[in-house]
């Protein structure tokens, strides 16, 4: 009967509706990437937004790090002595931290912090009409409010994830240490064996990547809200949504290019 | 458009033919023919709603015209870009009808803003001018370093007319200046417009509901309704403008042609 066409229909509806949802996002942060690399830079204002992303996100990434760190060298001591393999603890704590826990947690626990509160701003701007202002007043808004932030946001993450890096792995080598009965000098010389440069370099970029989308999706929701009080909560919801899915996939993508050959 | 009764003493500053906008279904602007005169003072008229803000955003670029052409001293402006559009916008001052401070900054950042992110001029001294400027305004040096968030309602709309003349731009809009002041202030703000006219030689559009503004400061008077200009003419004129909306506008009335989309019970 008619249910088939109906059905197409709605496909065909969403994904027009997807399509389009992309395109404004790719425009949006193409925009964004032009006015990052060109003149003038609001360098004060990078600098405040790097404290603001990185400096007060410190302690929520800090304990995020070190409750998951520790946790998971508990996990892979329980799992894995029953193979015996309890030298393993200090060698996959580490390359799972490093990897994948460390840049991604961290990015999620950022994301959470920080796109929703961009949004928050910047869809509070756009709907007393102070972007319409700013623009009136020779200043171009993807100068002044976007491009400091993905900058700032950009750059700060990797630190960030550095911090939980190290973080992380202090919390799997207190449980080690601490609960079950490691030598201290042998966790940290395995640990030391079973990083590799590639391990940092990738979980760097990864954080890098993941800034990127913090603050770009923070910047799209709320520059592109409308409609009062209820527009900007709706914005906030979505910045930190999208920024989570975001994150999730950009990490498959980077561990496939990375380390699936 | 030659044979116009009465044309314009100079080149228009400001030139809009044919401007059409909607949103949706609904058509806000629709075909609208307006030209200001080099230091005129244009006052739009019009019911609430009607579409005056609509009309300011669409020549300043901040929503685009769905048809119809806007030229700025001669120059198309509808989907500029980059420096070109900035170029333009640099010829703008505007106060928004909710003054639209920057709640983040202090009262004296926000009237300085244009000078300092869009002009460049150190801080010393762009605190200097827009003391200055607040002060030309009625407001006190003492709420230079308060937040938006602190002052009254018509103290924030001062603080945004202080930041719209503040770089001295060649054409200022004005919308609803007076709205939310006391009689007394409201008359100072209206002497202001006419001074910063006067002095600058500034061409001005003003979107009021104060007749006594009407009077104070425009050369000619333009009146919105339903997405049309329904009359313009010089000020002289308008309380026997012969035309039934203005009649009706200017006297208050409820009954006329103009139908408000109230439901009487
Ligand atoms: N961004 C927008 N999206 C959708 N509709 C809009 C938008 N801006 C304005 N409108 C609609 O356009 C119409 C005209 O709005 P506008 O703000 O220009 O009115 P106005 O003449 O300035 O009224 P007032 O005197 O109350 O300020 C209104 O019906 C409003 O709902
Ligand atoms: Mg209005």
């Amino acid at each position: 009967m008619s249910l088939i066409p109906d059905v197409l229909a709605v496909i065909g509806r969403f994904t027009i509706a997807s399509l389009g949802a992309i395109g404004r996002l790719a425009r949006f942060a193409g925009l964004a990437v032009s006015h990052m690399v060109r003149p003038p830079f609001y360098l004060g204002r990078v600098a405040e937004q790097m404290l603001h992303i990185g400096y007060f996100s410190l302690p929520v990434v800090g304990l995020t790090a070190l409750f998951t760190g520790a946790a998971l060298a508990q996990q892979i001591y329980v799992g894995g002595s029953r193979f015996n393999a309890e030298s393993a603890v200090a060698a996959i704590t580490v390359i799972g931290i490093v990897r994948e826990l460390g840049p991604v947690l961290g990015g999620l626990m950022v994301a959470g912090r920080v796109s929703s509160s961009m949004a928050a701003e910047i869809g509070t701007m756009r709907v007393t009409e102070q972007i319409d202002a700013m623009t009136t007043l020779s200043t171009e808004p993807f100068k002044y409010l976007i491009a400091p932030r993905i900058w700032a946001s950009v750059l700060v993450l990797p630190l960030l994830t550095m911090v939980a890096n190290i973080i992380g792995v202090m919390g799997g080598f207190l449980i080690a240490t601490e609960r079950l009965g490691f030598n201290p000098a042998n966790y940290l010389k395995v640990t030391h064996q079973y990083l590799e440069w590639d391990d940092v370099a990738s979980s760097l970029v990864k954080a890098a990547v993941f800034g990127f989308i913090i603050a770009l999706m923070g910047s799209y929701h709320g520059y592109t809200s409308s409609g009062g009080a209820a527009g900007v909560g709706r914005a906030t919801t979505n910045a930190v949504v999208s920024a989570f899915i975001l994150i999730l996939l950009a990490n498959l993508i980077i561990t496939v290019i990375v380390f699936g050959s | 458009m030659s044979n116009a009764p009465t044309p314009a003493p100079t080149p228009a500053k400001i030139a809009l033919t044919g401007v059409s906008k909607r949103f949706g279904p609904k058509v806000v602007l629709d075909g609208i023919d307006l030209s200001v005169a080099r230091g005129q003072s244009l006052v739009v008229i019009g019911g609430s709603g009607s579409g005056k803000s609509v009309l300011l955003k669409c020549v300043l670029g901040l929503l685009k015209p769905d048809a119809g052409r806007i030229q700025v001293d001669g120059q198309d402006v509808v989907g500029l870009r980059g420096d070109a559009r900035r170029r333009v916008l640099d010829k703008f001052g505007m106060l928004f009808q909710g003054a639209a401070l920057f709640d983040s900054l202090p009262v004296w950042r926000n009237v300085a803003f244009g000078l300092m992110q869009g002009h460049g001029m150190k801080a010393k001294e762009a605190r200097e001018v827009a003391i200055e400027n607040l002060r030309r305004v009625g407001l006190n040096p003492d709420v230079a370093d308060l937040k938006p968030a602190e002052l009254s309602g018509g103290m924030q709309k001062r603080v945004g007319l202080a930041r719209a003349i503040a770089a001295k731009p060649e054409i200022i809009f004005f919308d609803e200046p007076t709205t939310g002041l006391d009689p007394i202030m409201a008359d100072v703000i209206n002497h202001l417009i006419v001074e910063r006219v006067r002095d600058l030689g500034a061409t001005t559009i003003t979107i009021t509901h104060d007749m006594s503004s009407v009077r104070k400061i425009a050369d000619r008077v333009a009146m919105l309704y339903h997405g049309k200009i329904v009359w313009e003419g010089p000020r002289a004129v308008i309380d026997d403008s012969g035309n039934p909306y203005v009649d009706q506008f200017v006297h208050g009335k409820a009954d006329g042609p103009i139908q408000m989309d109230i439901k009487r019970g």
